[in-house]
């Protein structure tokens, strides 16, 4: 079973969490300034990386807190998670490195 | 139309777990029981909220993740770093409520009664851990869930709150309508040891 660890609760199974989609994407500030074409951006277009994504997952069935995680989408490997409000850490890993 | 007792009473939820716990067989290795009710009252709060809480509950509020802090036969479990789970056996939460919010008031937070949105299990007995791993994929050693812990986590398809009070007592809080399939699948899980 896939660990991922929480930023609370340390290591627990992957049956506790959901996926919450891409992270470190904010919700402009006024959406009727945008174009159609901004606010689709920001509704829908992801960046879908071949590597690592950044991206939000809930601890559901734990302590109910999104929080952050580097995740290879190549290998599935969580390379490391954070809190949410943290930036993104500073990683340009591959598949492989200290979780 | 006669009046009947129900119209004029009100009515006691009934424990969801009754029927299935009086038919059930003692296996020494581990043993089910379905606990007493409970007065359960859900508390979340900013940093200001949290202490004045625990003072008016008499148990301080756990700050450490995933763990529970007890007094005078009162339980605050931490659920996440703004919840908490505070639990009475056999009392009412009327009283504790108010008390807490007189505390807390003016300091943002959130205070509900869900006193009957749960009932509690009971499994003892040296497979108690073995039990629960049928449905329940956390390391249950005591290196890794040492007495005093608590978490939320799942049992089969259910979510349940965990707690363990000593090396071969668990307590699991689960809600209602879920409670006969967490029961009958820890029944099923100890079939063998009987
Ligand atoms: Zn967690």
């Amino acid at each position: 079973m896939l660990i991922i660890t929480c930023p609370w609760c340390g290591a627990r199974p992957e049956v506790e969490f959901r996926y919450g989609g891409e992270a470190h994407i904010a919700r402009p500030a006024d959406p009727s300034a945008l174009t159609d074409q901004e606010w689709a951006d920001f509704l829908y277009n992801r960046t879908n990386p071949k590597g690592l994504h950044a991206e939000r997952w809930r601890h559901m069935h734990g302590c109910g807190r999104y929080f952050n995680a580097l995740r290879d989408t190549v290998s599935d490997f969580f390379v490391t998670t954070y809190k949410a409000g943290e930036p993104r850490p500073d990683i340009d890993g591959s598949s492989g490195g200290n979780p | 139309m006669v009046e009947s007792a129900s119209m004029t009473t009100p009515l006691t939820p009934a424990n969801p777990l009754h029927v299935l716990a009086a038919a059930s067989r003692d296996v020494a290795a581990v043993r089910l029981a379905a606990l007493a009710p409970a007065a359960r009252l859900v508390f979340r709060g900013r940093e200001a909220a949290i202490g004045p809480a625990g003072e008016a509950f008499g148990v301080p509020l756990p700050r450490e993740a995933c763990r529970f802090n007890t007094a005078g036969g009162r339980f605050a479990f931490w659920l996440g770093p703004d919840e908490w789970l505070l639990l009475v056996p056999n009392a009412e939460a009327a009283p504790l409520f108010t008390a807490i919010e007189a505390a807390t008031t003016g300091l943002p937070h959130a205070l509900v009664d869900v006193s009957e949105r749960s009932v509690g299990i009971e499994v003892a007995g040296e497979k108690a851990a073995f039990v629960l791993n049928q449905g329940n994929p956390l390391d249950l050693s005591l290196a890794a869930f040492p007495i005093g812990m608590c978490t939320r986590t799942v049992f089969h398809k259910a979510e349940i709150l965990l707690v363990r009070h000593a090396p071969d007592v668990f307590h699991l809080d689960v809600w209602r309508s879920f409670a006969p399939y967490v029961w009958e699948l820890l029944e099923d899980a100890r079939r063998e040891l009987a």
